[in-house]
C-alpha cells in the first residue's frame, strides 16, 4: 500500500467519522421523544383496541342489544366468548333452581351471562363481525393489568351496567 | 460425519450442540437467535475451520406452529388472524395473500376503494418492516444508534395503522372483499406528512450509515450470489433482487390496482449484502411513491362487498400470490364444499431465502456469516409456519 493510499484511507475513514458524530450531535440537541410513561401519555390511545364490549339498547344502555343467538361464539377461533341463557324448564321440573346453558336457549332473547376470557382473545374482531345486531365492539381500555389469571375474564354485562351507570 | 446425521439429531438434539468436529482442529458451533424466549429461533450450526466457515446447516423448526393445520381445523373467517401471526412485521402482505386466494375461490369482487386502501397500508406496513430490518441489521453489525432512529419513524406509521386497523403489529385488517372498516378522514394527509418526514430522513440514514466506510467494509463483497444461485433456491424479493433480477410480484404478475401505479424496481446486479441492502433502502422511496399515488387517487365508494356471514366457497382450488416484504407470498386454497378449507398451503418466501444461507457461508468469516445472515432479512415464525 503507497503512502498516498494509505492517506486516502484515513481521510475517508476520518470523514465518516465526523459526518456520523454531526448527526448524532445534531439529534443529541434536539428534544426527547419518548415519553416517561407513569408521569405522561402517549395521545393515540382513541384508536387502541381493546378487549370486545357489549353495545347497550338506545333507548336503555344498561340491556344489551344482544339477543343471545351464539353467533359471535361461534365465530371466535380461540373460544374466548361464553354466552348462557336460562335452560328452558321441562314438565314436572318446576320448582327446581334455573339451569344455565349454552346460547341459543328456546325462549330467552337476552342473555343471563357474558363472559369474555381476555387471555385467550387474540383482537381479531370476528365476533363483532358475525354479530346480527351489532351488539359488539372494541373497547379503549390500554391500561389491562391485574395479579390473576382469572381476573381477564370479563364479566361483559356488569361492566355494561356500571358504564350505563356512570 | 456423525454431527449432521439427521436421524440422530432427531433423536438428541442435544448430541451435536457443541463438540470437536470430525478432524481435531475443526469446531462445531450453533448460532443464531437461540435464547427461548426470543420472538424467532433459528440454529444454524457451523463448522469451523479457526474461523472460517467449512459448513453452516440451519436446523429449522423451532416455531412451527402448525399454521397450515390451523387452517383446516377453523374456518374461512377463523384463519384470519392467523396470517398476522405468520409474518408479523408485514402482516398485512399475508392477510392479502389469504383473503385474495380466498376471494378468487368464492368469485367476490373487491371493491376499487378497498384495492386502494389495501395497497396504501400493505406499502405503509413494507416500510415499517424494511425500517426495522435496517435497524436490526445495523444491530447486528454492531452498530447501536441507527435503530433508533428507525424506531423513532416506524413510531409514525404505527400511529397511522392503528388509527385504520386498531393494532400496531399482528394486523387482522382485510375482511372476504374489501377491508374491514373504512380509513379515518385524515388519513391521506397523515400518510403524505409521513412521505414527507420519511424523505426528509433518508438523506441523513445515507449519511450516517449507508455511506459509512464501517459499514461498506462489513458489506461490500460479502455473501455475493449469481442471479443463477438465487432462481436455483428460489429466492424471491430483495434477495433475487439484489442479485440483479429485477423481478417483482407487483409487475411480474399484477394484481390488485398495481398496474395503475408508476413506480421502479430497484435492483442492484452485485448480488453481494451491500445490493440487497440498496435494494431495501431504494424499496422506501417505491413505497413512499406508491403510498402517495394511492391516497391521492383514492376514490370512494363501498370498502367492502357484501361476503355471506359463514362463507362456503364452491369446490375447487385458488393461488394467490402478493409481494411481501420478504418476497413472494402465496396461498393456495382448496375446498370440498364445506365451511373448512380442505387445505391451506403457505408459501413463505423467508424458507427459500434462508435456504441459500448454507451456499453463501461456506468459505466466509464468521463475522461475515452473520452479515450475510442478516441480509436476508429473515423473519422465522415465518419460516417455521
Amino acid at each position: 500500500m503507497s503512502v498516498s493510499q494509505l492517506f486516502e484511507e484515513a481521510y475517508t475513514g476520518l470523514k465518516s467519522l465526523v459526518v456520523g458524530l454531526g448527526i448524532t450531535g445534531k439529534a443529541f440537541c434536539q428534544p426527547q421523544v419518548t415519553v416517561i410513561y407513569p408521569k405522561q401519555e402517549v395521545d393515540n390511545l382513541s384508536s387502541f383496541r381493546g378487549h370486545v364490549e357489549l353495545i347497550g339498547k338506545d333507548d336503555d344502555p344498561s340491556v344489551p342489544r344482544c339477543v343471545a343467538c351464539g353467533a359471535c361464539v361461534k365465530a371466535c377461533p380461540s373460544n374466548c366468548l361464553t354466552i348462557q341463557c336460562p335452560v328452558p324448564v321441562k314438565e314436572g321440573d318446576e320448582g327446581k333452581p334455573v339451569v344455565m346453558g349454552p346460547a341459543p336457549q328456546k325462549g330467552s332473547k337476552t342473555p343471563a351471562v357474558v363472559i369474555v376470557d381476555f387471555s385467550l382473545c387474540s383482537l381479531c374482531g370476528q365476533c363483532a363481525r358475525a354479530c346480527p345486531v351489532d351488539s359488539l365492539q372494541f373497547s379503549d381500555n390500554p391500561y389491562m393489568v391485574r395479579l390473576d389469571r382469572k381476573e381477564f375474564q370479563i364479566d361483559l354485562l356488569a361492566r355494561l351496567r356500571r358504564m350505563a351507570a356512570e | 460425519m456423525q454431527a449432521f446425521d439427521p436421524k440422530t439429531l432427531a433423536q438428541d438434539p442435544t448430541s451435536v450442540r457443541f463438540e470437536p468436529g470430525p478432524t481435531e482442529d475443526k469446531l462445531i458451533l450453533s448460532m443464531g437467535p437461540q435464547h427461548p424466549s426470543t420472538h424467532g429461533v433459528l440454529r444454524i450450526l457451523l463448522e469451523l475451520d479457526g474461523e472460517y466457515i467449512v459448513r453452516a446447516e440451519p436446523v429449522l423448526g423451532y416455531v412451527h406452529r402448525m399454521h397450515e393445520w390451523m387452517g383446516q381445523e377453523k374456518t374461512y373467517f377463523q384463519f384470519m388472524p392467523n396470517m398476522g401471526r405468520v409474518d408479523y412485521l408485514h402482516a398485512m402482505a399475508w392477510n392479502w395473500a389469504y383473503a385474495g386466494s380466498v376471494e378468487r375461490l368464492a368469485g367476490i369482487e373487491v371493491p376499487e376503494r378497498a384495492e386502494y386502501i389495501r395497497v396504501a397500508v400493505t406499502e405503509l406496513n413494507r416500510i415499517s418492516s424494511h425500517l426495522l430490518w435496517w435497524g436490526a441489521y445495523l444491530l447486528d453489525l454492531g452498530a447501536f444508534t441507527p435503530i433508533m432512529y428507525a424506531f423513532d419513524d416506524r413510531e409514525f406509521l404505527l400511529d397511522i395503522l392503528q388509527a385504520v386497523t386498531g393494532s400496531r403489529l399482528t394486523y387482522s385488517y382485510f375482511t372476504f372483499g374489501g377491508v374491514y372498516n373504512d380509513v379515518p378522514e385524515d388519513f391521506p394527509k397523515r400518510c403524505l406528512d409521513f412521505v414527507k418526514l420519511l424523505r426528509s430522513r433518508l438523506p441523513m440514514y445515507r449519511d450516517l450509515v449507508t455511506d459509512n466506510v464501517i459499514l461498506r467494509g462489513r458489506c461490500e463483497g460479502i455473501g455475493e450470489m449469481d442471479v443463477e444461485l438465487a432462481r436455483r433456491y428460489g429466492a424471491t424479493g430483495p434477495v433475487l433482487r439484489g442479485s440483479g433480477a429485477a423481478v417483482d410480484t407487483r409487475r411480474a404478475e399484477p394484481y390488485s390496482v398495481y398496474p395503475r401505479f408508476d413506480f421502479p424496481i430497484p435492483s442492484y446486479p452485485q448480488g453481494d449484502a451491500m445490493a440487497r441492502y440498496m435494494v431495501r433502502m431504494d424499496e422506501l422511496e417505491t413505497s413512499c411513491s406508491i403510498i402517495e399515488q394511492a391516497v391521492s387517487t383514492m376514490p370512494g365508494g363501498p370498502i367492502a362487498a357484501k361476503a355471506p356471514k359463514t362463507l362456503k366457497p364452491p369446490k375447487g382450488e385458488a393461488c394467490y400470490a402478493v409481494e411481501g416484504a420478504r418476497g413472494k407470498i402465496l396461498v393456495h386454497v382448496r375446498s370440498d364444499g364445506g365451511p373448512k378449507p380442505y387445505r391451506v398451503k403457505l408459501r413463505a418466501p423467508g424458507f427459500s431465502n434462508l435456504s441459500v444461507f448454507a451456499e453463501l457461508a461456506r468459505g466466509t468469516l464468521l463475522a461475515d456469516a452473520v452479515s450475510i445472515l442478516g441480509s436476508l432479512d429473515l423473519v422465522i415464525p415465518e419460516i417455521d409456519r
